[in-house]
């Protein structure tokens, strides 16, 4: 199960990577949705996995019986599921509204803020 | 309970940010944000008082104990970061009441403003890693709302290139922790110092160090990270720019000195010669970057850039002057920092513009002004007597006491050249002749204007007129700070409950 994560995690860091480096800024936002589920995935994996184990107190006892699911990082990934999908939504609209106000989604042509030097000045 | 000092300088900026929030269509809203903000320095330093009473202290909130609860801590470091942040804060509040336009404050600026804060003061309280992580991404996902509040053209393109490479160091940081979890087991920054040097496989530790120093690399805007800062930070409100350029960065350089003092110790050779070299490179291609730059807020953009690559270097070379030296450099250039964009804004108030070709003349007809600008401008470059002078002098003899000849001569040349800066924005704001003839004067401004924008900076430059001529206790201070982080016992044991407790 660790190995299939581990391949799975790795083909999703590579597509993002390769998403990322395209001049399209949406694609780039694709790319990083991809890596930060990576992430999420990797801190669930690191939590060591266990099969049909739920983190359950039996009834009288105060601490769960044998070996049972992490919970912490679950709990991790689940915190940084919410604030991750905040900020992709904020970037999504940046992103439409860059396209809006900019003209384009290309980063290249993204020159308002810092001027080409061309012209002598 | 010793929580609740801990916990004030957290609530404080939440709290005004909700009451601000609530009024923000009247001009309650910045007043909520400028009474918020005196209450949070004042909580700092009772903070401050505490701290430096009983050393480290250590609140496990929600009386989980450590290492499985969230812990916030406060050692001299966290604590005066807190109090400069709160000083910074205030100054820059203040400032927005004539410097933020109606709409911006409708648009909740206020609000995102104290978010900020909030989210600051969390990143130098906590004492755990995923928790530091969540701090961060308030500071992050308030500065994007502010950064690009307003909507112009240049705040949609800084934007785009602001938030996609922080979202990048974000996600390496994330990462980071997991990997680091699941070789410790825990995220508890003092358990963590404990159970790292324990682990067998140190090389892996070593890879996960080089992750959390090129995700907190990129907060603190160092080289080859820093692309971002120069491409955002001129094209906010001056107030944003201002408190961006005192606090963001530093945090990233914080969140470097904390885990590079306390957790990555175990290869000191390897990682902090890095550092060692980001810092030489930093502090060189910010300054040159300044050099070719035309624009009042371009060129103090670079420059923040640069002397982060100050700070980083007292980190690298590790010895307790260098630390020191780093301390006293972060709360030098904090205020200094954030007072040179505020006096920015008020060049562009009164000139009409940032870009030095088309501005002039405000020696002449705002003397006031230039007094106020020479005071950081020239403490920012490290003339005697004034605060940037100490900083330099103690990372200076620090790099010669440890026969870093290159790093030394390095800082000399950057300050050198931050001079040249310095004086070009002299020579062509101030001393030449307005290009349009013209005859800028503060009286062009209303006088609800003139003071909130004068009094942040006029008390400001006295701060760092203070710390240019009484630097003796600050000195003091900022050893005990880098005592506390070369020795991190105190702290274990205030978070761990060990004896001294």
């Amino acid at each position: 199960m660790e190995g299939l994560l581990a391949v799975t995690i790795g083909v999703l860091v590579a597509t993002s990577v390769y998403l990322m480096l395209a001049r399209n800024v949406l694609r780039f936002i694709f790319g990083l949705v991809l890596i930060s589920n990576a992430a999420n995935l990797t801190i669930f994996v690191a939590g060591r996995l266990t099969e049909g184990q739920p983190p359950l107190v039996p009834v009288g006892l105060d601490a769960p019986a044998g070996v049972v699911a992490n919970a912490l990082p679950q709990a991790l990934v689940l915190t940084a599921i919410v604030i991750g999908f905040g900020l992709f939504a904020f970037a999504l609209v940046l992103m439409f509204r860059a396209y809006s106000t900019l003209g384009t989604l290309y980063s290249e042509d993204m020159r308002v803020a810092e001027p080409r030097e061309d012209r002598a000045s | 309970m010793i929580s609740w000092y801990l916990a004030t300088p957290l609530v404080l900026p939440f709290l005004t940010a909700v009451l601000a929030f609530l009024l923000r269509w009247g001009r309650a809203g910045r007043w909520i944000s400028v009474a918020g903000n005196v209450a949070l320095l004042g909580a700092a330093a009772i903070l401050m008082a505490r701290v430096l009473e009983d050393g480290v202290i250590a609140g496990q909130m929600g009386e989980w104990a450590a290492p499985f609860g969230i812990t916030l801590v406060a050692d001299l470091l966290s604590a005066v970061m807190v109090v400069i942040t709160a000083i910074t804060a205030l100054a820059v509040s203040v400032y927005a009441l004539a410097d933020v336009p109606q709409r911006a404050e409708h648009l909740g600026y206020h609000a995102l403003f104290n978010v900020l804060i909030g989210g600051v003061c969390g990143a130098f309280l906590t004492g755990d890693l995923f928790n530091l992580y969540v701090w961060f991404e308030v500071m992050l996902i308030s500065s994007f709302g502010l950064l690009v509040l307003g909507g112009r053209r240049e705040q949609i393109d800084g934007g785009v290139k602001y938030v996609t490479l922080n979202l990048i160091s974000t996600i390496l940081f994330l990462s980071g922790v997991g990997l680091l979890y699941g070789m410790t087991g825990t995220l508890n920054m003092a358990d963590l110092a404990v159970t790292v040097p324990q682990l067998e496989n140190q090389g892996l530790v070593t890879v996960v160090a080089v992750m959390f120093m090129i995700a907190f690399g990129v907060k603190a805007a160092v080289f080859p990270l820093f692309f971002w800062l120069p491409a955002a930070y001129h094209t906010p409100f001056f107030s944003v720019s201002a408190v961006f350029a005192g606090l963001l960065t530093k945090v990233g350089v914080y969140a470097l000195m904390r885990m590079f003092t306390l957790v990555f110790t175990g290869d000191v050779g390897f990682t902090h010669e890095i550092l060692l070299w980001v810092a030489a490179l930093t502090m060189l291609t910010g300054v040159l970057g300044a050099a070719a730059q035309n624009d009042i807020r371009k060129i103090l953009s670079f420059h923040i850039v640069s002397q982060i690559g100050y700070m980083i270097m007292g980190l690298a070379l590790y010895t307790p002057l260098a630390l020191a030296g780093a301390v006293f450099y972060l709360v030098h250039h904090i205020i200094v920092k954030a007072n040179l964009f505020l006096i920015g804004g008020v060049a562009e108030r009164i000139a009409g513009s940032t870009d030095l070709g088309r501005i002039g003349g405000l020696y002449k007809t705002a003397p006031l002004l230039a007094v106020l600008f020479l005071i950081p401008a020239f403490s920012l470059a490290g003339f005697p007597p004034l605060s940037g002078f100490w900083a330099k002098y103690v990372l200076v003899a620090a790099a010669i006491e440890i026969e870093g000849w290159a790093i030394a001569a390095v800082a000399l040349v950057v300050g050198l050249l931050t001079i040249y800066s310095m004086t070009k924005i002299w020579a062509e704001a101030f001393w030449k002749p307005h290009p349009d003839g013209t005859d800028p004067t503060l009286a062009s401004l209303s006088a609800h204007d003139r003071r909130s924008l004068l009094w942040p900076i006029a008390a400001l430059a006295a701060l760092t007129l203070v710390i240019g001529f009484f630097p003796e206790p600050f000195v003091t201070f900022a050893e005990r700070a880098a005592g506390q982080l070369l020795d991190p016992t105190a702290y274990l044991d205030a978070v761990l409950g060990g004896p001294s407790t």
